[in-house]
């Protein structure tokens, strides 16, 4: 569903990612771990169209989406949750969700977006910015959602985000992919959470894929090792 | 002034008062559409007043052709030129947008030397077609001559109409911006321009239509300003630079604070005119205005959500 061939990111002189090679299933919720500077957020924007790619190209549903701006690679099905969240702080929950409606055929939220979060019902009148981290987090997924993705790309959702709140998100996102039969993309560091939700982890060391393990026959202490400092 | 009673000085005060809501009308129109332009992609305009000038000439030539040839239209030409102005202007925003602008927006600096060149060659094709001379359309009969509301207490038409059109038009643009589809796209592009585009909205076709959108309001501005001055070349470069204190004191990122500023520079410039000479006046203001910036750097309405 999601296939990158050997894509190579580049900041000005030096390249950060050396021809990274992967693929998503559909209906897969597939990891990406690595501890920080590894590339993890790089290679998100890179497909994101965020940042330019040097080689190689990006695919969603076998159509070539590299070298499109960001707003066709939506319309093509790819939708993006970014590290940070990057919520829009002076509209309305509801009007954070809307903005996402763009390339959908809906016209307004649609109400399962609610089900799936019910605190954004709750304060679907407040203004973005004074919603706490975790409901940033949840707005920033429903934003995502409902442009109807086919690929749904998070960047670090459990970054400073409290215990409790990762479980919430967790099973959210297992619920949307049951719902949806969407393709889940996700890069992390708290196996934990990775552990909850991916069929297929991968872990990314200084812009190179150095490990893949199966969730049934994952090798936890080797991928902690991986992700210690 | 000796000798002047109470109830004539509070006439005085009206009556300057309501001149400088004329003022405030035309500021307010300008300024808007300088606000929304510089909010949504960080151009500063400086050919802004130029467009103001293209919606005056509009609004003048579709006035001499009325009289001319389709006399009986005379008396309501004038809502048909705010369109025609509107329109216009707005082509011409949209045709710059896409000539030149928008190769520009990497470089926020270089706009405001290419938006100023821009300005120039406006001022010289309108001298080349209309000639340096300053310009009057014919009015229609119900936009001259004035109301007395009280006795000694005078208010022109002509500043009424434009009030009431700068009040239709500051409504349609909140509706638009805080309503309508296109206002969401502009007020996220405006919060995160790569986030926006992130979500699935063309930030470029956003950015053409605002730029458009805000040189045909300045456009509808020149076509107000028509009944209350007389148009020349460099009509629109005049009031520029206090459309620029406007969205300045008013905070760049507020329409409310725009609102706010453009009537209280406008009063004070009006009131105070009435006591001493035009540019005493405008030295006055200046100096008050500055005097507040330091205290408030960002306008008199900055924004207080966290980011």
């Amino acid at each position: 569903m999601l296939n990158v061939n050997n894509l190579t990111v580049s900041y000005g002189q030096s390249e950060v990612i050396h021809g990274i090679n992967f693929e998503a299933k559909p209906n897969e919720t597939l990891a990406i771990m690595g501890r920080n500077g590894m590339g993890k957020t790089t290679l998100f924007k890179a497909m994101m169209g965020i940042l330019p790619n040097g080689a190689g190209s990006v695919a969603v549903d076998n159509k070539r989406i590299s070298g499109m701006p960001s707003h066709q690679r939506v319309a093509s099905g790819l939708a993006y949750v970014p590290q940070g969240r990057m919520i829009f702080p002076n509209m309305t929950v509801k009007e954070n969700i809307e903005t996402g409606l763009e390339t959908s055929n809906h016209k307004t939220v649609p109400m399962e977006i609610y089900d799936l979060f019910p605190v954004l019902h709750d304060m679907r009148h407040r203004k973005g910015g004074n919603l706490s981290g975790g409901q940033q987090q949840q707005l920033a997924i429903a934003r995502a959602l409902v442009s109807d993705p086919k690929v749904l790309l998070l960047d670090e959702p459990t970054e400073g985000i409290q215990p409790s709140i990762i479980k919430d998100i967790a099973n959210v996102l297992n619920q949307i992919r049951k719902l949806r039969n969407i393709t889940i993309v996700v890069s992390e560091q708290v196996l934990s959470f990775t552990m909850a939700i991916a069929d297929r982890i991968l872990v990314i060391d200084r812009g190179r894929i150095i490990h893949e393990d199966l969730r049934e026959n994952v090798d936890t202490q080797k991928i902690s090792r991986y992700l210690s400092v | 002034m000796e000798g002047m009673s109470l109830s004539e000085w509070g006439s005085i005060i009206a009556m300057q008062g309501f001149a400088g809501i004329s003022l405030f009308s035309v500021l307010l129109l300008m300024a808007l559409g300088l606000a929304i332009i510089f909010g949504q992609m960080g151009v500063i305009n400086m050919a802004h007043g130029e467009f103001m000038a293209i919606g005056a000439y509009t609004s003048y030539m579709i006035a001499m052709f009325v009289e001319s040839y389709a006399g009986w239209f005379m008396d309501y030409y004038f809502f048909f030129a705010i369109v025609a102005a509107f329109f216009v202007a707005f082509l011409a925003g949209y045709a710059a947008e896409y000539l030149l602008i928008r190769h520009l927006y990497k470089r926020p600096l270089d706009t405001l030397l290419a938006t100023w060149g821009l300005s120039l060659i406006l001022q010289q094709i309108l001298r080349s077609s209309f000639g340096a001379r300053e310009v009057s359309p014919p009015l229609p009969e119900w936009l001259i001559g004035s109301i007395e509301i009280a006795e000694g207490l005078e208010i022109p038409i002509n500043g009424l109409v434009v009030l009431g059109l700068t009040a239709a038009v500051t409504a349609g643009v909140f509706y638009l911006l805080f309503k309508s589809r296109w206002g969401l796209r502009v007020r996220a592009t405006t919060q995160n321009r790569v986030m926006s585009g992130a979500v699935g909205i063309n930030t470029q076709k956003v950015d053409r239509v605002t730029f458009a959108l805000g040189c045909g309001i300045a456009g509808i501005a020149g076509a107000a300003f028509t009944t209350i001055a007389s148009t020349g070349p460099t009509s629109g470069s005049l009031y520029i630079v206090d459309t620029f204190l406007v969205v300045v004191f008013g905070g760049a990122a507020s329409l409310l604070g725009t609102i706010a500023s453009a009537f209280s520079i406008a009063q004070a410039q009006s009131i105070m005119e009435f006591f001493m000479n035009g540019s005493m006046a405008k030295v006055l203001t200046l100096l008050t205005i500055i005097a507040i910036l330091m205290f408030r750097p960002e306008g008199l309405f900055a924004s207080k959500i966290r980011k």
